[in-house]
């Protein structure tokens, strides 16, 4: 960004920390965007003439004499069509060799949308993937984190539902994304030919943390051009949540803020949820759609991280390797989509909740089963039968290689009960079972 | 009045240097350009003032213009509020312009140039005081008392009100004269500090008069009562919000006040869209004609995400007044305290457990105390029943919010994890939870003469089925199936009847989703004569199926009209398979 002639220049620092530094100056706003010593920089603390900036690329090296440089405004993404196919870094820059984008400046994590002109999300988002569209069905509008061990296949899955998913844009927001990851993504969808769709703001491993904390916000901001002005439907990918929860607590630690639980801020809930409820569905049709991930530590889940995210998303998915078919599957035990209910059965078949509640059911049985057989007890025939059924359930419908439609989710699920299950193990409504049983 | 200039930004904490008196609450607006962010004193340091900005800061500079209004944050009381969607402030959500919320943007609470049918209750020359009743107006289908402002202390004579007939809400509808004979212009509006209890009452007994929800599980249980307080503390996705639309939706009240405080916005249009189609029981009208919505979800600003429960409170307390039944549902008190922390951390207050403030429990506690049955100095009764939910930090019940609120609420509805996970809902844990108004002997009383004469005792024993059924589990599970005598496993199933037919209630089944006392009173005496049964059984094999059969008739008798054919068809079944194993 280059310097322009009214810009007040203050070259005397009388304090620095690792993220932050102290200037005397005058006439500096709320979160103003600055630069410190070249380095981006916002202000996150005027007392009097005394301005506290939290500078993005870090302070090593920075000296008290270095120039601070006040922009006289918050940070700002430059929106337009042409963001559609670019790759930018966590302030908005081109790193793709185009051209800079020339279109309106708008301020980030501006404001909310007032709750009365929200429209209750009603259109379902298929991806093909059972253990999604079958068990937890997500709707546009809606905001759900995948809960991944670091080892899990999370930015592949991630990756496939962004392409299979019927969207105008895919927004990708990438936070302390290894470059391989980021890699990998940019050439799954050049592979698919959809790179025109795509606009991805990135910090990766190789940049600086703090940096990070801009990049929720640009994608918000890129998405909700899209959705409010252009009535479009947009899918948001934010990968790592909880790499971006650090940066959080880095610069809250350095401001000598009091941690709560796990180090974290104490105002980590109002942080991340000012970041999900930008989900949203608008009444023109368009829509903001934010599916995330939040690695775990060891797989806990009450850990400050996901346990505030839980209670600000709509579900959680948890991936599961299930090791008698060697593929990866969305657990359905513990995975739960908030809002299947305002679509399932209604705009997909009748049957949809009742076998979805069956199938969950007799693969639940099937893991009792197989407790039982590994605590050296016999089995009875129902277990045999369950236990093959919950395998070619897990193989034929869950496995996230498997990508079939929805009423083929059901019809396989059908065929899978009348090849194990007796009629009255399954209880489903008459209703349905005149229709779709065949058995006689 | 008092003038001040910014002198630091610390987020929405702001410094205001200030050249005369203010005073703690204090409502000031700071310039900020074209528009005024409203802010509220918390602290004073000799000449500066400390507030928080229940706005945005961005751009925000030292030496910005601040004008203090010499009042707290108030809420601007009258007919019309039925229905209405305010956010923490109490502005109206549907009179802003635009998708987006805008800083600044304050809307009237009251629509100023509605028109009102008023009739006087009483005439010139009548004695009153704060709170008597002046008038009143149909508001929907509430008769919506005007009443003296309840600012005003002492006695006061008519000197003059209106006749009956139409008037705007600023229409001047009686004239008070003060004990100096000062004459006071009275219309139907009035404004009044959330932070202050609106008292203007008799005396308020113990609550003795059960509150029917319609959830089973509360009301035959754990009962709520009319004045009542109660929370519902639970892990994420446990059902805290579906129990309270649940109980919003069945509840004996006769007006509903939502403080969706902090959370999700989609969760709020949930209510937009269904309760104007549901209708309510008891009046026949859509839902929506008994409901105020105080929404101030997680994304809108914390400082006014605090204010929300007050304003919330302070509306429920002026229909109290008027001889209401007052529901007071709030969605999560956990992240008020949340907001106070928040704000304590940025005054750099010296914190208390996991950084909440010191006097955290304090704080809860006067809330919690606002709630209540009262007599009204006319001899007419209202109530304030709250309940809100608690959201604790990693499902931990040890953590300060919850634990102060125990303290402060008298019925505990914990939802467990594992109940929620095996999709026993409503996920309330049905032996940790307790209601202490079973302990009141006027609760009892009252319980005993409305449902029968030994409701009481049969809901205490109903309680010792369900703790013998899980000592019995637990025993089960560590000496294994064979292990164990077969009373266990009788014991155990027996309990087991009463959680799967009396508990569990399917929240989203037309007719099962709520359940009339009298049928709660029904059922409950059909679920313990059957556990006085002796069955017989060879093995401990047989006893699952064998009350699986009888679950299921139940939840079938659950899910059908009361008394209807197919509810006999039902009963008449559930006979032949008692028959089958009854010794006696
Ligand atoms: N009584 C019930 N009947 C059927 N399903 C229920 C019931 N209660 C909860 N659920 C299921 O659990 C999900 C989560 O419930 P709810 O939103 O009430 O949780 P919560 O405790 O409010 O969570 P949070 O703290 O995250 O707000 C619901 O979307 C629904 O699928
Ligand atoms: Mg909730």
């Amino acid at each position: 960004m280059a310097t322009q002639a009214f810009q007040k220049i203050y070259t005397k620092l009388n304090q620095i920390t690792k993220a932050t530094c102290s200037v005397k100056a005058t006439d500096v706003g709320a979160e103003e965007l600055a630069t410190v010593g070249g380095r981006l920089a916002q202000v996150v603390k005027i007392v009097e003439d005394d301005v506290t900036l939290q500078v993005f690329a870090g302070t090593e090296g920075i000296g008290t004499d270095a120039e601070v440089i006040f922009f006289g405004k918050a940070p700002t993404l430059k929106v337009g069509t042409e963001l559609a196919g670019r790759f930018f870094n966590a302030y908005g820059d081109p790193i793709d060799g185009g051209p800079e984008i020339d279109g309106i400046e708008v301020e980030i994590g501006g404001p909310s949308v007032n709750p009365v002109r929200r429209e209750q999300p009603s259109e379902l988002i298929a991806t093909g993937i059972a253990g999604i569209d079958l068990n937890n069905t997500l709707v546009t509008g809606q905001k759900i984190p995948f809960f991944a061990d670091p080892d899990q296949p999370y930015n592949e899955v991630m990756a496939m539902v962004a392409l299979r998913a019927q969207s105008d844009k895919i927004i990708l927001g990438g936070m302390g994304l290894s470059n391989d990851d980021y890699l990998f993504y940019k050439h799954a969808f050049e592979n698919a030919g959809v790179i025109d769709r795509i606009i991805s703001f990135m910090n990766t491993t190789e940049d600086p943390t703090v940096e990070r904390l801009l990049v929720p916000n640009m994608a918000l901001s890129a998405a909700e051009y899209f959705a409010a002005e252009h009535n479009e439907k947009v899918l948001v990918l934010l990968t790592d949540m909880t790499l971006y929860c650090d940066a959080l607590s880095i610069v809250s630690n350095r401001m000598d803020q009091i941690p709560s639980k796990d180090s974290m801020p104490g105002s980590l809930y109002s942080d991340l949820a000012k970041l999900y409820e930008k989900a949203v569905q608008f009444p023109e049709g368009g829509s903001i759609t934010i599916i995330a991930v939040t690695t775990l530590s060891g797989g806990d889940i009450t850990h400050a991280i996901p346990d505030n995210t839980g209670y600000i998303t709509e579900g959680q998915l948890f991936l599961k390797r299930d090791t008698d078919i060697s593929k990866t599957v969305v657990d359905p035990f513990r995975s739960l989509s908030r809002l299947k209910q305002l679509v399932i059965g209604s705009k997909t078949r009748a049957d949809h909740p009742q076998v979805m509640n069956t199938a969950v059911r007799l693969y639940a049985d099937a893991a009792n089963a197989k407790t039982k057989l590994e605590n050296g007890f016999d089995l009875s025939d129902y277990d045999e039968r369950v236990l093959e059924f919950a395998k070619e359930y897990s193989n034929d419908i869950l496995a996230i290689d498997v990508n079939v439609d929805t009423d083929t989710m059901l019809d396989i699920a059908w065929e899978l009960f009348q090849k194990y299950m007796k009629k009255e193990e399954i209880g489903i409504r008459d209703d349905l079972m005149n229709i779709y049983w065949k058995k006689a | 009045m008092t003038k001040g200039v910014v002198k630091a930004i610390i987020e929405n904490l702001v410094q205001v240097e200030v050249s005369g008196p203010v005073s703690q609450n204090e409502i000031c607006y700071i310039e900020l350009g074209s528009v005024r962010l409203m802010a509220e004193v918390i602290k004073v340091l000799g000449n500066i003032a400390y507030t928080q900005v229940f706005e945005s800061t961005r751009g925000l500079k030292p030496g910005a213009k601040v004008e203090f209004t010499e009042h707290m944050l108030e809420v601007k009381l009258g007919p019309g509020m039925l229905s209405k969607s305010y956010d923490g402030l109490q502005n109206d959500l549907n009179k802003m312009d635009g998708v987006f919320l805008k800083r600044g943007d304050y809307t009237d609470p009251l629509d100023e140039d509605s028109v009102w049918d008023f009739t006087p209750l009483l005439k010139a020359g009548d004695k009153v005081s704060g709170g008597d009743w002046l008038g009143s107006v149909p508001e929907s289908w509430i008769s919506h008392k005007i009443m003296v402002p309840f600012a005003l202390t002492g006695e006061y004579t008519i000197k003059s009100i209106a006749e009956s007939g139409n008037y705007k809400l600023t229409d001047t509808i009686a004239v008070l004269t003060d004990e100096d004979g000062n004459d006071i212009d009275v219309n139907m509006i009035q404004r009044w500090p959330v932070k202050i209890p609106i008292k203007c009452y008799e005396e308020k007994p113990r609550p003795f008069k059960l509150l029917e929800t319609g959830v089973r599980t509360l009301d035959t249980l754990n009962p709520m009562v009319e004045g009542g307080t109660g929370f519902i503390p639970g892990p994420f996705g446990a059902g805290k919000t579906v129990l309270q639309h649940s109980i919003s939706k069945n509840a004996e009240a006769d007006l509903i006040i939502f403080a969706a405080c902090g959370e999700r916005a989609n969760e709020v249009v949930e209510i937009f869209v269904e309760f104007p189609q549901l209708d309510d029981p008891r009046t026949g009208r859509k839902l929506m004609e008994r409901t105020i919505i105080i929404c101030n979800t997680s994304n809108m600003p914390v400082a006014a995400r605090e204010a929300s429960v007050y304003t919330a409170m302070t509306i429920a307390e002026y229909y109290r007044n008027m001889g209401l039944r007052v529901l007071l549902l709030a969605d999560s008190t956990s992240r008020w305290a949340q907001a106070l922390r928040e704000m304590s951390n940025r005054m750099e207050e010296l914190p208390g457990p996991d950084a909440f403030p010191m006097d955290l429990t304090a704080i809860v506690s006067n809330f919690y105390a606002r709630a209540g049955f009262v007599y009204l100095k006319n001899g007419e009764t209202g109530s304030i029943t709250f309940i809100g939910t608690v959201s604790p930090a990693g499902g931990n019940l040890k953590e300060p919010v919850t634990e102060s609120t125990k303290k402060a609420a008298r019925c505990f509805y914990a939802l467990s994890q594992s109940r929620a996970d095996s999709k026993r809902y409503p996920a309330v844990d049905p032996i940790d939870s307790y209601s202490k108004y079973l302990e009141y002997a006027e609760v009892i009383e009252n319980l005993n003469n409305n449902i029968n004469p030994n409701w009481v005792e049969s809901v205490l024993h109903t309680k010792d089925l369900l703790l013998r059924g899980r000592e019995a589990q637990e025993q089960i599970n560590i000496l294994g199936d064979d292990g164990v005598p077969l009373s266990y496993h009788d014991r155990y199933w027996k309990s087991e009847l009463v959680d799967r037919t009396i508990l569990q209630q399917d929240a989203f089944d037309d007719i099962d989703s709520s359940t009339p006392m009298k049928r709660q009173e029904y059922m409950l005496k059909l679920v313990l004569d059957l556990c006085e049964k002796d069955f017989v059984f060879e093995s401990f094999e047989e006893v699952m199926p064998y009350y699986m059969k009888i679950v299921n008739v139940l939840k079938q008798i659950n899910y059908v009209k009361f008394q209807s054919a197919e509810f006999n068809s039902y009963m008449d079944d559930l006979h032949k398979i008692v028959e089958e194993r009854s010794a006696n």
